[in-house]
């Protein structure tokens, strides 16, 4: 018991060493949804690096969406559940998206075999599978030699930043009406570089139009953006 | 019209049927093909029972209650009409084929080396009986229009050998008096066949009578060419076809294997060998057939497409996947044919000379996974149309081609507005939808819900307790058709911690189909 909380305390500390020390000489980022750029260390997601996205499909495909739409080849491992007309709506590229639903013991070849081809590679590692140091620390290595990037649904070790829902609320829905239009959710982030603390930001997810974007506080004085006087009243329907 | 050839016209009767009745081995029961609902060809013993070309498939089955109705696939006539031009290559070089089950060469050769046209032609029909098609007729006549029709008349009546008489020979220079008597509609143009007898024109021999000049005037140059054609002034030649050489990789095993890996080995050398007979042609092949023949007689091919062309290595990767996913196979494997389906000219498939970029490794690193976890295992997404989130994506192989059978541009009333589910379940989850008091929540035929929905019970004994929810809306789908016929009702729900939920209830309970995560 004592054993596990020290290799516990231990992983947490290199974690917080690995985070201080630059691996890399000249950082090469990918394109990023701007949403999401203050919530990833440096700005951007860094080539090479791998991220947590816990629970959320939305949010791991809105870090998919901008790398997609650059031009890039995508990957999905592991989420036969995955909503292909979502990630169309995310802005996600259909004809650069590839899928391999059903990996099966094989999930890990698979994952580093498509390494090689597509930018960006999201997994859901099968549920009892842990995900040993080495064999992370071999495929952070091809990631690195091939500037690609690794989003796993689920743990996965030194991972650069670990993003969660905190909080969602839907919007449009009621007691058996309407139907649901929008979600404004408070996504945190956790980073080893930014020594164990959280960030947190409050994003539409999707907002009405089915876009992302940053939720801005209500202004005030009732102006439209522009300066006109925002109507009292708006038609209804 | 010392330029019209005397040509002869070799033609099978009911040679599609007949093609697709011995792939699905029903070769005797009456059987009718169907393209766009009505009947494009059916067998003798169809045709025995009332069943004609032209009626609505329904008709055709109320006539003849037994009748096998397959949709007609071209495909499959022309490719086993394949060997009977072969082997009548072999007697004879310098045939036309004119469609699956009819094929021209000149006359005159044949009838000075068999002795005579009538000797020709009977030495033809022996020659593609021999081969699997029997019943075949032959027509010699001046111009290939003549010499067709005189091999699709209906034999004149037994000869005196006591059997009908498979040649129908129009003497030289007598074309236009074989023709004469025919009707119109043998000038296979619907719009005259229909107008010329309303206008008292019934048989071709009154449609020449008419001027040349009259009949250009009236009908545009489609209608003098058909004039000529009645005249008997053809002068279409017969262009004999280049034989293509026979490249299929056929591997036979003695005696017959069992396992995957010994076949995919067996058939290795053999793959080499094909992809190399192609380049040689200056050809790469762009979809493959592949075929096994088991010990018992059983059969199964598929075809496999490639988005570029197939290597030697990839082709025995088809024959490994395709015999891992056999079914039918009982007994073991003696024969693999593997034919290309497809070919391209090798040039338009040349590599860069700097390679063709990162697609190029795209494919071969999706290949390399698919040695991995098969070929149905990486799939590329596409949009489709549907009421139902699982009905509006479809999956399709990494390199087949897609076939979208509902378009996404037609309207879908009654489709989900947006934003649509992130989660879609490949297989919907069971669940329970209590309300505040714990007891099921029902929807009665007038969309009522009983009791606002308060929780939902997954299958593990979750409990999710809902803030908000909205609906329910009906869906009843094909009706009309009870195979396929869904009648659902969709609710949208938010639990507390503020995860949202497809749910919908049909005649079996709950389920979630889908998750807004």
């Amino acid at each position: 018991m004592f054993e596990m909380a020290r290799a516990d305390e231990i992983r947490a500390l290199q974690e917080r060493i690995h985070g201080m020390q630059r691996t890399r000489l000249a950082d090469r980022t990918l394109p990023t949804s701007a949403a999401l750029a203050e919530l990833l260390p440096g700005g951007a997601l860094a080539a090479g690096a791998s991220y947590v996205v816990d629970g959320s499909t939305a949010l791991a495909l809105e870090l998919l969406r901008e790398p997609s739409r650059a031009g890039s080849w995508c990957a999905v491992v592991g989420m036969p559940d995955l909503g292909i007309e979502a990630a169309a709506a995310a802005g996600l590229d259909l004809e650069r998206l590839v899928l391999v639903p059903h990996p099966g013991e094989q999930w890990f070849a698979v994952v580093s075999a498509l390494v090689d081809a597509v930018a960006v590679v999201l997994v859901q590692p099968p549920a009892p599978a842990r995900v040993g140091e080495s064999p992370a620390a071999r495929l952070a290595a091809r990631l690195r030699r091939r500037e690609a990037v690794l989003v796993a649904m689920r743990e996965w070790p030194r991972a650069e930043a670990r993003l969660a829902i905190a909080e969602s609320d839907w919007a449009g829905a009621g007691a058996g009406f309407g139907h649901l239009r929008a979600r404004q959710v408070t996504v945190a982030s956790r980073s080893p570089a930014w020594q164990g603390r959280t960030r947190s930001r409050r994003l539409w997810l999707p907002d009405a139009s089915g876009a992302v974007s940053p939720v801005v506080a209500r202004v005030l004085d009732e102006r439209e953006p522009d300066g006109r006087a925002r109507p009292r009243m708006a038609t209804v329907g | 019209m010392g330029s019209i050839p005397r040509l002869l016209v070799l033609h099978v009767p009911d040679w599609a049927v007949r093609a697709q009745a011995r792939e699905h081995r029903a070769e005797g029961a009456p059987m009718a093909l169907i393209a766009a609902g009505v009947v494009v060809a059916c067998s003798s013993s169809a045709r025995a029972q009332g069943v004609r070309l032209g009626m609505r498939q329904r008709e055709a089955q109320g006539r003849c209650p037994g009748l096998r109705v397959e949709r007609e696939q071209p495909a499959i006539a022309a490719r086993s009409f394949e060997p009977v031009l072969a082997a009548l290559e072999q007697a004879l070089p310098g045939w036309h084929p004119l469609s699956p089950g009819t094929a021209a060469i000149r006359a005159r050769g044949p009838a000075r080396y068999y002795g005579g046209e009538t000797a020709a032609a009977r030495t033809v029909t022996g020659i593609v009986a021999a081969a699997g098609a029997e019943g075949a007729r032959v027509g010699i006549a001046d111009g290939l229009f003549a010499a067709e029709l005189a091999a699709r008349a209906p034999a004149a009546g037994p000869a005196p050998g006591g059997r009908a008489d498979a040649a129908r020979i129009v003497p030289a220079g007598g074309t236009p008096a074989f023709l004469a008597p025919l009707p119109v509609s043998a000038l296979g143009d619907p719009e005259l066949a229909s107008l010329l007898p309303r206008l008292g024109i019934r048989t071709l021999g009154a449609f020449t009578a008419l001027s040349e000049t009259d009949v250009a005037a009236r009908f545009g140059p489609l209608g003098a060419r058909l004039h000529a054609l009645a005249r008997g002034s053809d002068a279409r030649p017969a262009t004999p076809r280049i034989p293509p050489r026979d490249i299929d990789a056929v591997v036979d095993f003695e005696p017959g294997l069992t396992r995957v890996d010994e076949v995919a080995f067996g058939v290795r050398a053999a793959c080499d060998d094909f992809v190399r007979a192609l380049l040689g042609e200056r050809l790469v092949c762009t979809a493959l057939r592949v075929e096994f023949t088991a010990e018992g007689g059983e059969h199964d091919e598929r075809v496999w497409l490639h988005p570029r062309s197939f290597t030697a290595a990839e082709v025995v990767d088809r024959v490994r996947w395709q015999l891992q996913a056999v079914e039918t196979l009982r007994s073991p494997v003696v024969r693999v044919r593997v034919s290309p389906e497809a070919v391209d000219p090798v040039s338009t498939h040349e590599a860069g000379l700097w390679g063709t970029g990162p697609d190029e490794r795209v494919h071969s690193v999706l290949s390399r996974v698919q040695g991995m976890v098969g070929h149905r295992g990486v799939l590329t997404p596409q949009l489709a149309g549907g009421r139902r989130p699982a009905d509006r994506q479809t999956l399709v192989p990494w390199g087949d081609r897609a076939v979208v059978a509902r378009q996404r541009a037609h309207p879908w009333p009654g489709a989900l507005p947006d934003p649509p589910p992130t989660t879609v379940y490949e297989m919907p989850r069971p669940l329970r939808v209590e309300d505040a008091r714990g007891r099921p929540v029902t929807i009665d035929d007038r969309g009522r819900v009983s009791a606002a929905p308060a929780v939902i019970v997954s299958q593990g004994g979750t409990r999710r307790d809902l803030t908000a929810w909205a609906g329910p809306w009906p869906l009843e789908e094909r009706w009309w058709d009870p195979a396929t016929a869904r009648a659902a009702h969709r609710v949208q729900a938010v639990d507390a911690s503020g995860c949202a939920w497809l749910l919908v209830l049909d005649g079996e309970g709950w389920w979630a189909e889908g998750r807004y995560d």
